[in-house]
């Protein structure tokens, strides 16, 4: 069994990318469960053709104590017999996602969700390692394998780079390695060759180059993966090459993340950032006409 | 002790069920309909629970829990001498649960004992930035000063669950950087529903980092025994283990009382492992049943009539020297205890008495009360499963009430419609009941007294109890009722 961890900036399309990749897996005969480490709980709805799929922590909320849980309350199997869990947690603003995230992982330990037959356990965790709850899933025995999705946009870059400083923590003390970054395209400038680059300077590889396309929209809007609603359209082969490019991939690395001047000049290289000038530096638009 | 169903006078079902269903007629509905089930007459006979148990507990009631720290530090891991027990994040949790248990300690403090308060003493930086930096400091530390410590427990409180920090990692790697075992149990006391849950963490960890790894120094005999779920309260590891010892077995490890590392890292070669507090070890006995084929015998050592009973069923797993010596034994102690009955039943016969207390007391003791003459007339635990309630139907009298995870309301309820003449259980209940005019006992620390088990333990607890019962001091105390 294989467990595979996504991190990536908020909004940059992990639940996405991570189940069409699943679907892709599953339609190579692969058995996969994904398990939502998100409190907003969008990790599973395109598998499972649901708004919402009910969570470990309401579940928990619901029955007073965790041990009060069954295995078959939270698990639903989904479009290619992809097992999806969420882990839930509380509405922004109150209360710790972060230990819901470890209730959750520790409940599906407990009751045998792990099971020998699962090829792929893929975690789809939210936005940044925020704190230690968010990086339970690359702990010791768990995901062993991360995969960063971003895009050409700086923001983007600079939250990979961070991720990857968490990484590097949790590969010195256990076997956690980065796996490589996935680039879900926004049409920025040179996008391809910066995070090829980026890649390069963090001792990884951009597995795959996942391209814009509005089909994804479509059948997002009818809680499915593309690979699903439209098994023949070309982003539907762009989702099963990076799950096969995933599958063999042997590439796993402690990465080299940059300091932030590093990252900045690859920046300007590339032409997103304009080289600094010290006269221009707090100084306001109004001011500098 | 007969199997005839035992009756008090004055008590049957109904009159049970009625007090019961007065105590619920203060609750809410919500509360009644929960509470409910958790109260019952016993039925003897069935030899089965008639409550429901280890459930959360309803929100507002005074409960008398504890929570899973306290069932890791306090109970499993806290007795082990030769250790450093880490209380990890801030330093209430250990202050207040450091020696007040009273499980007595053998060896010199420092050198062959640690009975010392160790904390990480968690600041506000340190839950914004993640303790495992001074955790592992710490650890270093503790090693430094403590050079023959024989291992480290690190046992986390609420805090490091929630902040997420990884200790089994910081653990790990301690423990290759010092040479030294250094145990993480991740027993947070936000996790289940009472103590319960910290003795079965607890459990798993010794399965996972501590059984195996040690051989016993000296030759392997048919004799080899394990005392289990025995906490040295007062010093009642000491007593049993000098009766086992003298009834010709080798008693190689005590699980946790007085316990040292090495040797419960060694109980994997013992030939019967003999269980005292059947709720907080059942789990690693289990364990060591199925993976290393060594059975187990539950026993009881409270009272002489409870003793005779478990020394002969211990008898029957060896061979004719082991009986010839525990009859021995019997004969000589039993005269001793037959004389401490006459001289205490006299002023305790007919005395009724309560009990509210924890693992294994409730249904343990009855039979000690009853070799003094008294009748136990409500028994009830405070983080029991339905296989503790099993096994308390058959000592309690029928039709008499079983309370689980009772209220100080529901206690208080119970105590004016039954007056007993002792209520014994935890310091919660202790103040309660006295203002009341009524005597008591603590019960979890055998109230600065002990040891009660065996045949050292039963003068004790007889002289005790006739203390507490016979005392002129509640005279002084006007009684409601």
């Amino acid at each position: 069994m294989r467990q595979i961890a996504i991190y990536g900036k908020g909004g940059i399309g992990k639940s996405t990318t991570t189940q069409n990749t699943v679907a892709g897996l599953a339609s190579l005969g692969k058995k996969v469960m994904i398990v939502g480490c998100d409190p907003k709980a969008d990790s599973t709805r395109l598998i499972l053709h649901a708004k919402a799929q009910s969570t470990v922590m309401d579940m928990v909320r619901e029955r007073g104590t965790v041990e009060d849980l069954e295995l078959s309350d939270v698990m639903k199997t989904g479009y290619g017999e992809v097992k999806c869990v969420e882990s839930g947690g509380p509405e922004p603003g109150v209360g710790c996602a972060g230990r819901g995230v470890i209730t959750a992982i520790n409940f599906l330990e407990e009751n045998g969700a792990y099971t020998p037959e699962l090829d792929f356990v893929f975690y789809d965790v939210l936005g940044d390692v925020v704190c230690g709850g968010f990086a339970m899933p690359i702990r010791e025995n768990k995901a062993e394998e991360i995969y960063i999705v971003c895009s050409g946009e700086m923001m983007a870059m600079y939250a990979a780079n961070n991720i990857a400083k968490g990484i590097l923590k949790y590969a010195s003390s256990g076997k956690v390695r980065l796996g490589g970054l996935i680039c879900n395209s926004r049409n920025t400038d040179r996008e391809a060759d910066l995070i090829e680059a980026l890649a390069k300077k963090l001792g990884t590889q951009m597995i795959h180059f996942v391209p814009r396309d509005n089909q994804v929209q479509r059948a997002e809007l009818r809680r499915m993966t593309v690979i699903e609603y439209s098994p023949a359209h070309k982003q539907a082969d762009e989702y099963r090459t990076l799950a096969q490019k995933i599958s063999d991939n042997k590439m796993l690395v402690v990465p080299t993340p940059l300091e932030m001047e590093e990252l900045e000049n690859l920046l300007m290289e590339f032409g997103i950032m304009p080289a600094e000038d010290e006269a221009e530096i707090g100084v306001a638009e109004a001011a500098s006409a | 002790m007969s199997r005839s169903v035992k009756k008090v006078e004055g008590i049957t079902r109904e009159s049970t069920q009625a007090m019961i269903d007065k105590a619920l007629e203060a609750y809410p509905e919500k509360g009644r309909k929960k509470r409910a089930p958790h109260l019952a007459p016993n039925d003897q006979s069935s030899g089965k629970a008639c409550v429901k148990s280890n459930r959360k507990t309803v929100p507002g009631v005074m409960s008398a829990r504890g929570c899973a720290y306290a069932g890791a530090k306090g109970v499993v891991w806290g007795p082990i001498r030769d250790m450093v027990h880490v209380s990890h994040g801030p330093v209430g949790c250990g202050w207040y649960s450091w020696g007040t248990r009273r499980n007595l300690v053998s060896g010199i403090n420092g050198v062959s004992n640690f009975a010392m308060q160790f904390t990480s003493d968690f600041q506000e930086k340190d839950i914004v930035y993640g303790g495992d930096k001074k955790l592992a400091q710490l650890l270093t530390e503790a090693k430094e000063l403590f050079p023959l410590a024989k291992g480290i427990s690190v046992l986390s409180e609420c805090p490091v669950g929630l902040i997420g920090d990884d200790i089994n990692a910081v653990a790990k790697r301690m423990s290759k950087e010092l040479d030294l075992p250094v145990i993480p149990c991740n027993c947070e006391g936000f996790r289940g529903v009472s103590q319960s849950l910290g003795h079965h963490i607890s459990n798993d960890t010794i399965r996972d980092y501590i059984i195996e790894t040690r051989e016993f120094a000296d030759e392997e005999t048919p004799y080899d025994i394990a005392l289990i779920g025995d906490y040295n309260i007062g010093g009642d590891v000491w007593s049993v283990k000098a009766l086992l010892e003298e009834c010709g077995l080798n008693v190689k490890a005590t699980w946790t009382g007085d316990g040292e590392m090495e040797k419960i890292a060694a109980t994997h070669k013992v030939k019967l492992n003999v269980i005292h507090c059947y709720r907080s070890m059942n789990y690693m006995c289990k364990v060591m049943e199925e993976k290393y084929g060594i059975p187990w015998i539950e026993l009881n050592f409270f009272g002489p009539t409870k003793i005779r009973e478990s020394l002969r069923a211990l008898a029957e797993r060896f061979d004719d020297r082991i009986k010839d010596k525990v009859e021995a034994a019997i004969a000589k102690y039993d005269a001793q205890m037959q004389k401490v009955i006459a001289e205490y039943r006299p002023r305790l016969e007919g005395k009724k008495v309560m009990l509210y207390v924890g693992g294994l007391r409730p249904r343990h003791t009855v039979g000690a009360y009853e070799d003094l003459g008294m009748v136990v007339v409500g028994s009830g635990y405070e983080f029991a499963h339905g296989d503790d309630y099993d096994r308390t139907a058959p000592e309690m009298p029928d039709a008499t009430v079983i309370y689980d995870d009772a209220s100080e309301f529901e206690l208080e309820q119970f105590v004016h419609a039954l007056k007993p003449d002792l209520v014994a259980s935890g310091i919660k209940e202790k103040y309660v009941f006295q203002k009341m005019g009524l005597p008591f006992r603590q019960m979890h620390s055998w109230d600065y007294s002990g040891p009660y088990h065996g045949y050292q333990g039963f003068p004790v607890f007889a002289r005790d109890i006739d203390l507490a019962v016979n005392s002129p001091t509640w005279k002084l105390v006007k009684s409601p009722f």
